[in-house]
């Protein structure tokens, strides 16, 4: 296909041997995951991978999970939150051990997915938003944007239970002092910090409003979380003005 | 039923194409609209997945995967449109 012109193509997806190189505690019921993956052609900001396991019996079970890392290199993190009636996440949060060897195939995801602007000026300001685990690939994302050093402004709104459950903090903290603009703002459903007077509740409508880059600048807003969490912000976003083609949703799900 | 959307196909649909569509647009033969298959609304059950557009709730494709084969049925798609040079990602 010589002749072809392929700009910022996604690296070819395939099916590939990860062994575990590091296995850690990331929040009470998630843990985060290193792996070294043979093979593995790098991957883009806000891509996902399937992981197949297979049983002595045959039987297979193959869940989808979110990269926390991009770039080059044959190293991915993930991390994967436990879900009680899970048949896969638990077993990868608390059985999973270093040297363990997992199938997965990637990587996956071709919308879902950020670059940094190909000519290294400013572009378009990014709105991320998460729901829990789903802050998962725009940690991906953020880390991206720091990494290059991009001058886009960049805004994060995260809505976790307790601070306890914040994937990434320190990642997302440096992150957030690097030279790429990049402001992170919680919103806490069950407890906020101790000492602050941080509001405690679901997302509204007003709150999404007031945190997020408003429809005026045109944004392009990543959202990321439980089906629930996405279609309802979604939704808002919209009646806030922004325009369904400039809003890129992922819905998380599986056990 | 609980339902995800598109990303989730990335992994199955990847096998059989050999590349990742889900960033392919692909027009609804149902109400017309023209979205990535990722912003598809996915419903799966032990036997596949079948995903429907956003917009109207009309099937866009199914997968069934059983017995080392896969039937893919594009029944609510009239066309996809796939970028062959540099894509404006805003």
């Amino acid at each position: 296909m010589s002749g072809v012109k392929q700009l910022q193509a996604a690296p070819r997806t395939g099916w590939h041997v990860a062994e575990v190189v590091e296995t850690r505690r990331e929040t009470p019921s998630a843990a985060r995951i290193t792996l070294d993956v043979d093979g593995w052609p790098g991957n883009l900001a806000g891509q996902h991978l399937d992981v197949r396991l297979t049983a002595p019996d045959g039987y297979t079970a193959t869940r989808s999970y979110s990269i926390a890392s991009s770039g080059d290199g044959e190293r991915v993190v993930l991390a994967v939150d436990r879900l009680p009636d899970g048949e896969v996440s638990p077993f990868l949060v608390d059985e999973l051990r270093v040297g363990d060897r997992l199938e997965v195939h990637g990587p996956l995801g071709a919308f879902f997915v950020w670059r940094p602007p190909a000519d290294g000026g400013t572009g378009r300001p990014v709105q991320l938003i998460a729901g829990g685990s789903g802050v998962v690939p725009l940690v991906a994302i953020a880390r991206a944007h720091a990494d290059a050093g991009d001058a886009t402004p960049f805004r994060l709104l995260y809505s976790v239970r307790t601070p306890d459950e914040v994937f990434f903090a320190d990642e997302l903290e440096t992150a957030s002092r690097g030279p790429a603009p990049l402001a992170v703002e919680f919103v806490y459903t069950r407890r906020a910090p101790a000492g602050t007077d941080a509001p405690v509740g679901r997302i509204t409508r007003e709150r999404l409003a007031a945190g997020v880059i408003g429809a005026d600048a045109a944004p392009v807003v990543y959202v990321c979380g439980s089906t629930g969490f996405v279609e309802r912000v979604a939704g808002w976003l919209i009646e806030l003005g922004h325009h369904q083609t400039a809003i890129r949703t992922e819905r998380y799900g599986g056990t | 039923m609980q339902h995800f959307d598109g990303n989730l196909l990335a992994g199955p649909l990847a096998d059989v194409f050999a590349f990742d569509p889900t960033g392919a647009r692909a027009r609804c033969n149902g109400c017309g609209a023209v979205a990535e298959l990722a912003t598809m609304l996915v419903y799966r059950s032990g036997a596949g997945s079948v995903a429907r557009c956003r917009d109207c709730g009309a099937v866009l494709l199914s997968l069934v995967d059983g017995d080392g084969r896969m039937f893919v049925n594009f029944i609510g798609i009239g066309a996809i449109e796939i970028a062959t040079t540099g894509r404006d990602d805003a």
